[in-house]
This record gives structure tokens, sequence and C-alpha cells, in this order.
């Protein structure tokens, strides 16, 4: 298995370098563009897991990202809970939204686009819920009280902020490449490749898939956490809107689904690709969005199998 | 006709980050600025952020912030600028917040570190909220424009400044204006009826005011929230018809109180008056000109320009001349970049703390805001407050407080 | 709970709500049906014709009803050109590309509008929309009135079209089985395209109807996205009789939700019964024993 172990060579490179940005940046605007990107390439990864690698295209990710923002912020502006218990509390949460979510689409067959709707249908009614709920702020969102300081995983100094997050995505990076060597892993790729031939195989889909999709669901709310720890702030729109949904899939997509580094790559480019766009065209409304969506066509025109398929030589 | 005539020349143009001070606009112009022609821009500028969402949900907010926002910057500029420093002139520098927290927070560290003086902006309560925590953590002063929410100030934040009414001076104003002006005709308003949008501002408001006004002697009939965006108003405006409010409080964003607007028109929903706080289209000129026969007699209890001021008269008369929208997020931004240059100019310097201490010491009353001078008391300015404006025929006039009225108002209205 | 005044007026309106949404999921159910995308850029293109009516009325003051004869034609001619010289080329043909390249599509579209033309709501007024029918506790205005009759009239033609024509019968094969059509000489890119063309302008239809009540900015095909993608589901993906009546019938939801639960709340009504026909009817009313 020389590719596994290619692989996990590349991925050592990168952590080290990743560890070792902050020794570099002195800049907060630099910093926080590290921070942002590994966070996509976190919320990118959940993806992957379920989508990239289970082939199970969610179009409503945010349901799981905004449980996990909204629990631990309930948690500890309602029930003064620690903010690392309230992490706790928030990732099962996700879990069991992504548990509940999965056994009744999986259970009645969805697939493909119908599975790919009914996630954004669920995370449409959770935005409607919380935002019609005083108990998770209504209208106004929930603001956590600035505490800075370790134990409420609120960091004075950024820097701190971008080693958890790179802890977080090396975890979830750790969970991609567990699914490449493990026979879970085989499984849910079959499942992706041809899932009648799967279950004809004897594999349990339904058990397979289940457990994905709550792994998945279980990252995105890491990163929800997360979000709430960084930002302070959630509301209806940002937990649950179409945006991070949009984020997640991106990412992944653009990198490459179903590999490890997919997501790396393409939270990377994306970032680069909104900079430069911000920096060159930033000053007409609409002007830099739009080049990005046009580079976003001329990546899919050449590259249909995402950026990973620059180092694959694969078409 | 409502063909949109207006063209939006300024909201058009390929925006510069940095503003060029060669060639006084024609608002300065049009304020009555006299024309001087600069040679080569002197050497020294003081920049001011400003954390507008230029796309996404609020872009037409954003645009309209920076409308007002270039008129006192080339205002200044044109009369020649920070005199303490020499006539240093005055950059705007836009950071857009995309609509988005993440971009916000964003812009807010890339500007620290080019050399901004202050920040001015924010539009909505997420987007201020984050913002203010990042320019906090940079230790550069933000001068909040339309965000709300009571959280803004007060978090005990380095340098987070609001010149306008946050929720709670904004409902306690306009209920206290309602009861003042339906007290004066003998009470005729008795059942009310609460239509918001059920974002922070729109909720929130509600909430308070179904806490106080039963406190009045307001019995409230109806409490209607609606998404923004919201397609239709028809069932709403059932609603009311069958509820027969004697008032009407909406609080919405622009385009769904014009839709509001309509609806309650169309269904010729019987009513006495509709007061608004906050009202999105309630104070704007181009509902007032596309929908006239709806917007006949609405009321708003909204943030506006002191009509008795010259500078207001004057801003006025530019953003006509140049046909421009008279919307709220014009007079807010164009109040603060001008407190901000006070402020610069008080301090002698783009120095940050020196720019803070100014702000903190600051009574300022070159706005045209209806405020009196500022004093900022954790962050507030305590003076800050709401004003009535009634639409009466092509013109918004203001009708209260008294000592402000350009018109008398009309209370209850008369139906049809 | 409600008097039976008030439900009936509801339900009305509801109808003719209802009747926009339908006219939105025609053009989809058919992109749907035939090349099994989810198509991202709907809400954009809805936008775009809305500009579209909007200029044609400020500048060459064609009122939207004319312009029925002007836009939804451009839009079929600007959607074939998309799905076969766009779509089709950078999709390779996998699902997972199409989303993405009719996301980067709306990506487009949205700030295009917004470069052009600023984010200023635009608004047209137009006689008709002063005209008000009166049915028991409601007046509505004439536009919508319009809409619902426009809804069914194109609900038939699309009918027409495909049971009656050639067009129609290569629509249908290559809708169920692609490989067989193109076996028989079908050619199925171009089906592709007009497919898609088709869709288009339905949209635009919809847009035609919709504008003198409403309004346009460059966000405002956000709003519709969602409902519209329920609607298809409900009735079915690839069910034109699904669409129409699946649309009708989401309108009126729509309508009791929101007097039920209110507005904000009852927006709830629609997705739930969207997940539940996902669920347990995943084929929606009319659809087609498909995989």
């Amino acid at each position: 298995m020389t590719n596994m172990k290619r692989q996990t060579q590349v991925m050592l490179v990168l952590i080290l370098a990743l560890v070792l940005i902050p020794l570099f940046v002195s800049s907060k605007f630099w910093m926080g563009f590290w921070v942002m990107l590994l966070f996509h390439a976190l919320i990118g990864q959940s993806w992957n897991i379920l989508g990239g690698y289970g082939g199970q295209t969610s179009y409503g990710h945010a349901v799981f990202f905004g449980t996990g923002a909204y629990v631990t912020a309930v948690m500890q502006t309602h029930f003064g809970v620690n903010a690392w218990a309230g992490a706790g509390v928030a990732i099962a949460a996700g879990a069991v939204v992504g548990l509940f979510i999965g056994a009744v689409s999986f259970r009645y067959g969805l697939r493909g686009s119908y599975f790919a709707l009914v996630t954004l249908a669920f995370a449409e009614v959770f935005r409607v819920l919380v935002n019609a709920w005083d108990f998770t702020g209504s209208g106004f969102g929930m603001l956590l009280a600035l505490k800075p300081g370790a134990a409420h995983m609120q960091f004075a100094d950024r820097q701190w902020f971008y080693y958890l997050v790179l802890l977080l995505t090396i975890m979830a990076t750790g969970v991609a490449m567990w699914l490449e060597s493990s026979r879970f892993g085989a499984h849910l790729v079959a499942i992706r490749e041809n899932e009648d031939a799967a279950k004809a195989l004897g594999i349990n889909t339904f058990r397979v898939k289940l457990k994905a999709i709550v792994i998945s669901a279980a990252l995105a709310a890491t990163a929800g956490v997360f979000y709430m720890q960084y930002f302070l702030f959630v509301d209806s729109h940002i937990g649950y809107g179409p945006s991070m949904s949009i984020s997640a899939l991106l990412v992944p997509l653009i990198g490459g689904p179903g590999t490890v580094l997919g997501p790396f790559i393409g939270a990377l480019s994306l970032g680069v690709l909104s900079e430069i766009t911000k920096h060159t065209m930033g000053d007409s409304p609409g002007a830099n969005l739009m080049a990005y969506g046009v580079l976003l066509l001329i990546v899919l025109r050449f590259l249909p199998n995402g950026l990973m398929g620059l180092f694959r030589g694969r078409s | 006709m409502s063909e949109d005539k207006r063209n939006p020349t300024l909201v058009n143009q390929p925006r510069r980050r940095l503003l060029q001070v060669v060639g006084a606009s024609g608002a300065a112009s049009a304020l009555g600025m006299p024309s001087v022609a600069f040679g080569q821009a002197s050497t020294r500028t003081v920049k001011i952020g400003m954390i507008q969402p230029m796309t996404g949900m609020f872009a037409y907010n954003g645009a309209q912030g920076m409308v007002g926002a270039k008129m006192a910057a080339d205002e200044i500029n044109a009369a020649g600028g920070i005199r303490s420093m020499g006539g240093a002139k005055i950059e705007l520098v836009i950071g857009d917040s995309q609509s988005k927290p993440e971009a916000a927070v964003s812009e807010v560290d890339k500007l620290s570190e080019q050399g901004i003086s202050c920040f001015v902006g924010g539009y909505a309560s997420g987007l201020a909220l984050t913002a203010t925590q990042a320019s906090a953590r940079n230790k550069v002063p933000f001068l909040v424009d339309g965000a709300v929410s009571d959280q803004i100030t007060g978090r005990g934040l380095y340098g987070v400044f609001r010149l306008a009414p946050g929720f709670k001076q904004i409902t306690d104003v306009a209920l206290q204006n309602l009861t003042n002006i339906n007290d004066a005709t003998g009470k005729q308003v008795k059942t009310v009826a609460l239509v918001f949008e059920d974002g922070a501002f729109g909720s929130g408001l509600a909430k308070t005011l179904a806490g106080e006004l039963p406190k009045r002697g307001f019995e409230i009939v109806e409490s209607i929230g609606f998404p923004t965006p919201t397609r239709d108003f028809t069932n709403i405006g059932l609603k009311l018809r069958s509820s027969k409010p004697d008032l009407i409080i909406p609080s919405c964003y622009l385009n769904e109180y014009v839709l509001l607007a309509r609806s309650i028109h169309q269904n010729k929903v019987p009513k006495k008056a509709i007061y608004s706080v906050i009202g999105g289209g309630a104070s704007n000129m181009k509902f007032v000109r596309e929908f006239n026969a709806a917007a006949q007699g609405i009321m708003d209890c909204n943030h506006w320009i002191d009509p008795r001021k010259q500078r207001s008269q004057r801003l006025v008369s530019a953003l006509d001349a140049a046909k421009l929208d008279l919307t709220y997020e014009v007079l807010l931004n164009y109040s603060n970049v001008l407190l901000a240059i006070d402020a610069i100019e008080k301090a002698g310097s783009g120095d940050r703390e020196k720019i803070n201490q100014a702000l903190l010491s600051s009574t300022f009353d070159g706005h045209v805001m209806p405020y009196g001078p500022t004093k900022f008391v954790n962050g507030q300015n305590e003076g800050a407050r709401p004003i009535n404006t009634q639409i009466q025929g092509m013109k918004v006039e203001v009708v209260y407080p008294p000592e402000y009225a350009t018109a008398k108002m009309v209370f209850p209205v008369p139906l049809g | 709970m409600f008097d039976i005044g008030i439900l009936t007026a509801v339900t009305l309106n509801g109808l003719t709500v209802g009747a926009i949404y339908a006219l939105g999921a025609l053009g989809l159910t058919l992109i749907y049906g035939v090349l099994h995308i989810i198509n991202f850029a709907h809400g954009s293109t809805l936008m775009m014709a809305l500009y579209a009516c909007f200029f044609l009325h400020q500048r060459a003051g064609v009122d939207p009803y004319t312009a029925l004869l002007i836009v939804p034609p451009a839009f079929f001619v600007l959607g074939y050109a998309m799905q076969r010289y766009l779509i089709a080329p950078l999709g390779f043909g996998k699902d997972i590309n199409v989303l993405l390249v009719t996301l980067g599509i709306s990506i487009i579209l949205d700030n295009l509008a917004l470069y052009l033309w600023t984010s200023n709501t635009r608004n047209i007024d137009i006689p008709q929309a002063q005209v008000f029918i009166e049915l028991g506790m409601i007046s509505l205005a004439l536009p919508k009135v319009i809409g619902v009759v426009a809804s069914i009239v194109v609900g038939l033609l699309f009918w027409l079209l495909m049971t009656q024509t050639d067009l129609g019968k290569a629509i249908r094969a290559v809708a169920r089985e692609r490989r067989g059509a193109r076996i028989v000489g079908i050619s199925v890119d171009h089906i592709f395209a007009m497919s898609f063309g088709i869709g288009s302008a339905c949209i635009a239809v919809a847009a035609c109807l919709l504008i003198p009540t409403y309004y346009v900015t460059p966000k405002v095909g956000d709003g519709f996205v969602l409902i519209a993608f329920t609607t298809v589901v409900l009735g079915g993906m690839g069910s034109f009789i699904g669409a129409l009546v699946g649309g009708l019938f989401l309108g009126v939801v729509e309508a009791w939700s929101g007097l039920w639960l209110g507005e904000s709340l009852g927006q709830i009504g629609v997705f739930i019964i969207f997940i539940l026909v996902l669920l347990f009817k995943p084929n929606g009313l009319f659809g087609q024993r498909n995989t």
C-alpha cells in the first residue's frame, strides 16, 4: 500500500508545516485567514466523510454545524456550563441529530437527490425553529459572554485558536485516513460505488451509512462549537442557513471528494481565490464574487475530479 | 409612474477604495462649499475604515451607508481637511463585510493593519457585535451606525461607540411619543396590532412593545411575525382586516414594508393609523414616490434628521440633487463620519488612543441628528433618540416632538 | 377556530401564490425529470427574468403581459445555450459536478446583477395592479388572478407539448431511457438543451406574472428556490400535473400554516410536508416509479 504510505508522509509534512505557521505569521489578519482556512477544512472534512467517501451528498450540512454552535451556546448561557463541557454536549447533540436524520432518511431508502433535498429541508426546519424560539435567542441569535481564558475556550491570543482548530482538523483527517484503511471505510466506498451491489455482497448498508452520518455530524458539530467560541455569535442564518451548507460541500468537492487531502486543498484554494478576487476587485460590489464564480467554473472545466486530480494524474 | 428614474450615480460608480481628494465632488458644491481647486493631494491622510455590507443580503443598506459617509468625507476635505493636522485629508477605506460576520471580522483585522485610525459601520447587529469584538482586540475605535442591539454597547469593550439609539432608547421614546400623541387626541387609539420581521430587530422590538403597551392602556389584539423575505402579505392583510386594530405598528425592512403597506391598503384594512417603529419603508422617499396612495399618513418613529439644522437642509438638498434616496443609513453614516472627523480634529492626529479619548469626552453637535451634543456613557450616546415622521402628500414630514415638527400631525388618519 | 370567511379568503389567496410556485416548479421539474439535475441556478434565472421584465417596462414601456411574448422565448434560447454549451461540457455527466456548475452559475448571475444594477429595489406599477376582484372577504389584485389562469394555461400547453408533439415524445423517451433514446437516433444532447430551454422559459413566464405584485433585487430569487424544490418533490419529479397541483397545494398549505402558526413558524408547514413526502412517497403525488 505505497499509496497509503505516500499519503501518510504527505500528511505529516503538511501537519508539520501547519504547526509552524504561527511562527511565521505575525499579522492578525493573516492569522485569522489561516484559522478560517482550517475551519473550512474541518467542516469540509466532515462533509467528506459522508459525501466524499460515502457518496451521500448532503445539501444541508449546516443542520449539524448549527446544532453544535447553538447547543454549546445554550449550555453556557442558560445552564452556566463550562465551555469544554458544553462542547462535549454539543458534539453529542450533533451526533444525535445525525442519527435521527440518518435513521429516518436511510430507513426509507432515500438516495441521491432525494437524500440531498431532505437534508436541506431539515436544515430549514431547524432554522425556522431556532429563530422562533426564545430559548435559542429567537431573531437575536446567541451571544456568548466574553471570558478570555483557556478554561472558557476563549483565547486572547489568536494563535491558540489556531492550534485548537488545527487539532480538530487533524482529528477529522485522522478519521478520513482510518476510512481509507479500514474495513468500514471499504464498505462505505463500496456503497458509494454501487449500493445495490454492496447490499448483495452482504454489507449492512443501512448500518454503515448510519455510522457514517453520525461521524460526519459529530465532526460538523465540532466545527460549530469552534465557530461559536471564535466569533462568540450565532444566529439562525449563520447556524442553519445555506451559506455554511454550501461551504461544507464546496470545499471537498473542489479539493477532491473522497480523498484525505481534498478538504485541505479545497479550503486553501478557495480561501486564496477569495482573497485574490477581493484584493483585485474589491472595489465594485459583486465584481469579485463574479470572478470567484468564473474561476470556480474554470476549475470544474479542467479538473472535474477536484484539484486532487492534479496529483492523481488520472481524469 | 413608478419607474426608478433616480439614477443612483454615486452608488453605481465603481467604488474607489481610496477616495481621491483632487476635484471637489458635486455633492460638496451642492452643499454650498466653495469649490476650491486643489493641486496634488497634500501628503497626510487619515484613514477611516468603513465596515459595510456591500454584497449579500444587506447590499442596499451598505451602499446607502457609503453614500452618507462619502458625502461627509467629501464635505470636510473640500473645506480644507483636518485643520489641527495642517489640512490632512480624510480617506475612506471600504471593508466589505458581505453581510457575514466572518468577513466583517476579517476586514476589521485587515484594515487595522493598514493604518486605519478608526472604524465606522456594522449595520446589522450580528455584524456589529462581531466586528466590534475584533476592533476592540486591535484597539481601534469603532463607531457603530444603525445596529440596535442593546448588547453592542456596555460589554466593556475598547473603543465601541454608538451615536444612534439602541433598542431600549428607541422603544422607550416610541412608546412615550405614542402615548403622548394618543393622549392629546383623547385616547382615540385603544387596540394595537404588531407586525414585525422575525429577525433580531423586529422580534426584539415586538417583545418590548408587547410588554410595555398594556401598561400604558393599549390592548394588543394581534401580533404577527414574518420572515424576511416574505413572498406575500395578503394573509397578513386579511388577519389585520378581521381583527380591526385601531393602530398597526410595523417593524421590518424596506421591501417587506412596501408589500405590507400595499396589502393593508389593498385589503382596505380599517385602521386609525399606522405607527411604525423603525419601519423600513415608512420614511423612505422611494416608497413615497412609487406607491404614494398606500403611503399616505403612515407615521414612523425612526432615525431621522433634525430638520432645524442648516446642515440637515443642505444634506437633503445635496441628496436630492444627486438623485439619491434619503434613508437612515445615509443619515447615520454621514453623522458618524462627521463625529469621527471631529474626534480626529480634537485629537490632532490619527492616533487611535487619542481619538478614543476624544470620543469619550465628545460633545459633538455638528451631526444632523436630533440628539443635541453627544455624551457617551459606556459607549452609548445618551441623548440619542428616534423622532416621529409622517408621510403627507409627496413628502416625509417631521411631526413630533413639536419643537422639531415641520408639519402638523394628522392623527388619527381619516379613513380612505 | 377561524371563521369560514377567513379560511376561504386565505385559501383563495394561497391558490394565487401557489400558481407562481407551480409555474416555477414546472420548469424545474422538466429539468429534473429529463436531466436528473438539481438546478441551483433556478432562483438566479427567476431573478434575471424579473430584471428583464423590469427593464422592458422601464425603458420600452412594455407591460409584463406583453413581455410574455418576449422574455420567455429569450430565456428559452438562453437556457438552451446554457445547458448545451456551459453545463453539459463542464458537468461531465456527473451529478456532483453539475451541481457545482449550477452553483457557480448562480454565484455569477447574482453578483452580475448586483454589479450592473446595484441592490436598489426595483418596482413597477401597472394599471392592472390597481384593479381588484372581490371574492367574499378578500380582494385579489388582478395580476394574481391572471397568474392562476396563466399557470393552468401553461400547464395545459405543457401537457399538449409532451403528449402530442414529436419533441414531447422525444423528451419523454430521453427522460425514461437515455441510452435507448440515443440508440434510436434521438440527439440526447439536443433534447437535454431543449428541456433546459423550455424549463427556463417557464421560469420566465412566472417572472412576468410575478412582477406586478412583487419586486426585484439581486437576491430576490433566494426566497423561491426552496419552495420550488419542495413543489417539484411533492408533485413528483418529472410530472407536470404534479408541479401544477403541487404548487397550488403548497400555496394553500403555506397560507393555512401561516394562519395557524404565524407566518414565521408557519414556514415549517411546507418543509414538514416536504420531509414527509420524501420519506413516505418520494415519487410524489404523481411521479413515475423511477429510481
